[in-house]
């Protein structure tokens, strides 16, 4: 039975019915635990914000506080994960995630490929994005990019929480290693849930809704941004195509060229910073493959080449709004060559 | 509210619908209607289906327009006996329309809910309408689930007492199988009627429900009073292997959506939800290898392995069979098989309950 829980309820119950089906799940995590002194469910702290609480009560010691050294646990979690256990690490925010890129990028990434196909790596990194939360310029990046260009690793960014669980079960089930991106912003975003486990195959993108008029493309968060701009549009009589890549590797490439050559419109909208993310690869791909069926240049909204504001007016602006989104995809349909 | 006065009202087509858009009107406001008239088309998150006329008369008027999006319950319509006076239609529609909240019928009735029972140690989801007459159980095809019924079982509650359970491996009921045949699926649609201890009952069976509610009648003839066919499975040999091995194998949105085109007649019925939602039940653990071990019993090659023509011959119960003339999965030339309560409905496809659901329940009468 399907019933109605919140995107970070969601990603609990993967980590939960991945540990009970196989016992080589493992959690570890700062604070995942608890590290205060108490036992048990008292003390499960639950990462920084309570995703994996009451984990430890159900798991003991398949849940692991780690010390506030990313290099080493990430670390860790790659090596366990090589000698045949499948943790699920999370790693507080993505800009801290600088001091392991050994470990995944030149690590992780290569192993099955350097071994022949004969190492696996079945490591999930599990970690927060994106702006809003009023964190500043270190905590509040979109930085899947970074990861989404490095071959052997796969990105999963999801924008609901019936995606958050069904994806983080294959993450977990993967023999690759996945970084799973997490908006802060829609930890409490509630949607229906089935209560079994269930996985959704990586490369399949989401079509939220159809339209015959412009395509847009938009990645995690942006996904609801993009919505209500196409709900706006609607009111106008402009039928938009909604496309949730879900995951941005493997990227499924196919599903947005079949609704470009239909509609010949495209905008595309990614919270991360405007330069080599993953709207200019998905625009420059569409220019490559679909320059025939365009109607108007490819257009990305995403947010200015700076830093995270910490003001928050700064920030609200920083942040692509659905009237931006809005403005950028009629100039996109009123475009004539 | 004067009783020749009659409002059309929004339906409620399956649990999830709380609202619906007007698709077309298929009659124009003051044009003659009949008791079972089309009259306006409408389209749920899942489905569009058509509204009769309860009642014979006149379409006094079109309270809505085509395009419009109304909750469950809101007025599209009015239809009267007779002319009557434009001022009583509208002091009708006025008062109507102060009196509405939508949301408000469901809250006042207690909430139809699925619920659980344990046949076997399997859990076993259903949903239960109706409170009077025989009861009636309601047993879908391969892929499907109680859903499917979505436009019968309030109709039909109306006089019985219906029962829609989703099989093992199917909607919300465990999804492990251990025996796939005809006889292990009887054994289970047995044993749930007798955890919920009905005695007697009728038979529906849509596709493979037909062939599990025609071996439950050999199984158990005194329990079963009369068994419905609906599209069915086990009455020949032809069938369309592809679609089936192609549900299976189905992992997006596209293939399931072409395929599940395949169900349907007018393939403009299959709307985004629908496909949404056997995509979400596929990806369910256990649902694929369930669907895999009942695949690998029903078909032998590319053909039908288990045909029952023969042996429904001694049943001594009342049996018919309903199909949709354009059936492309299954033949309709296999409801002769049944003998002489056949029932062809031209224009409609495999899921001819949903796609002729007036019809349909129309035939359903027992």
């Amino acid at each position: 039975m399907a019933r109605k829980i919140s995107f970070k309820q969601a990603i609990n119950e993967a980590i939960a019915q991945e540990m009970g089906r196989d016992e080589t799940v493992i959690a570890m995590g700062e604070d995942n635990v608890g590290g205060m002194g108490g036992d048990g469910e008292k003390d499960a702290w639950g990462g920084v914000l309570g995703v994996t609480k009451g984990l430890y009560g159900k798991y003991g010691d398949r849940i692991m506080d780690t010390p506030i050294s990313e290099s080493a646990f990430i670390g860790a979690a790659i090596g366990a994960a090589v000698c045949g256990l499948r943790p699920v690490a999370e790693l507080m925010f993505v800009d801290f995630m600088g001091v392991c890129f050994d470990q995944i990028f030149n690590q992780a990434a290569k192993f099955r490929y350097m071994f022949g196909g004969k190492a696996v790596t079945p490591v999930v990194i599990r970690t927060m994005i994106g702006a809003g939360f009023r964190a500043a310029a270190q905590h509040s990046q979109c930085l899947y990019s970074l990861f989404t260009h490095i071959p052997g690793l796969k990105c999963v960014i999801p924008s609901s929480p019936y995606d958050a669980k069904g994806l983080l079960i294959q993450s977990i089930r993967d023999n690759d290693p996945v970084i799973f991106f997490e908006h802060k912003l829609l930890y409490g975003l509630e949607s229906d849930v089935p209560e079994e486990s269930y996985a959704i195959p990586f490369g399949e993108a989401n079509v939220i809704r159809e339209g015959d008029d412009v395509t847009i493309v938009a990645i995690g968060r942006m996904v609801h941004v993009a919505q209500q701009a196409a709900d706006d549009l609607a009111k106008e009589g402009i039928q938009t195509e909604v496309i949730d890549p879900r995951t941005t590797s493997p990227l499924d490439v196919d599903t947005i060229l079949d609704s470009v050559a239909n509609t010949g419109r495209l905008v595309i909208v990614d919270e991360s910073h405007p330069r080599c993310n993953v709207g200019t690869d998905i625009a420059a791909l569409v220019g490559q493959k679909a320059f025939g069926d365009l109607k108007a240049p490819v257009t990305i909204v995403s947010a200015p080449h700076v830093p995270v504001p910490f003001s928050d007016s700064l920030e609200d602006l920083y942040i692509p709004s659905p009237a931006r989104v809005k403005a950028v995809t009629k100039e996109v349909l009123e475009y004539s060559k | 509210m004067s009783d020749r006065i009659i409002p059309i009202t929004m339906p409620k087509w399956g649990l999830s619908m709380q609202e619906g858009k007007v698709n077309r009107w298929l009659v124009s406001a003051g044009d003659p209607i009949q008791t079972g008239t089309e009259v306006v088309e409408v389209e749920s998150d899942k489905i569009a289906g058509v509204i009769e006329a309860a009642h014979g008369g006149l379409l006094q008027r079109q309270v809505v327009k085509e395009g419009d999006v109304l909750p469950v319950g809101a007025l599209l319509g009015v239809i009267t006996e007779s002319e009557i006076a434009e001022s009583e239609i509208e002091t009708f529609v006025n008062d109507f329309q102060s009196r509405f909240v939508p949301g408000a019928t469901e809250e006042d009735q207690p909430a139809v809910a699925p619920e659980i029972v344990t046949v076997d140690g399997r859990h076993i989801s259903y949903l239960r309408r109706g409170e009077t007459g025989d009861p009636i159980l309601l047993i879908h095809g391969f892929g499907g689930d109680k859903n499917n019924w979505l436009f019968n079982h309030e109709a039909l509650a109306a006089t019985h007492t219906v029962y829609a359970l989703d099989l093992p491996g199917h909607g919300n009921s465990d999804k492990n199988i251990d025996d796939p045949t005809f006889s292990g699926f009887t054994k289970v649609l047995l044993g749930f009627a007798a955890a919920l201890k009905l005695k007697e009952f009728h038979l529906v069976g849509h596709s493979l429900g037909g062939a599990i509610s025609l071996s439950a009648a050999l199984e158990s003839p005194d329990r079963v009073k009369s068994v419905t066919v609906i599209s069915s499975v086990g009455l020949g040999e032809e069938i369309d292997a592809e679609y089936l091995r192609g549900f299976v194998a189905a992992n997006s949105r596209k293939e399931l959506k072409d395929l599940t085109r395949r169900l349907f007649a007018n393939e403009e019925l299959v709307t985004r939800r629908l496909v949404d939602d056997l995509l979400r039940f596929k990806r369910l653990d256990g649902v694929r290898s369930a669907l895999e071990a009942i695949l690998s019993f029903l078909l032998e090659g590319d053909r039908q392995r288990t045909v029952l023509s023969q042996d429904i011959k001694n049943l001594r119960m009342p049996i018919r069979a309903i199909w949709g003339e354009k059936d492309r999965i299954i033949p309709a030339s296999h409801a002769t098989a049944i003998g002489k309560d056949v029932h062809i409905l031209p224009s409609a496809g495999h899921s001819v309950q949903m796609e002729a659901a007036n019809e349909v329940n129309r035939l359903l009468r027992f």
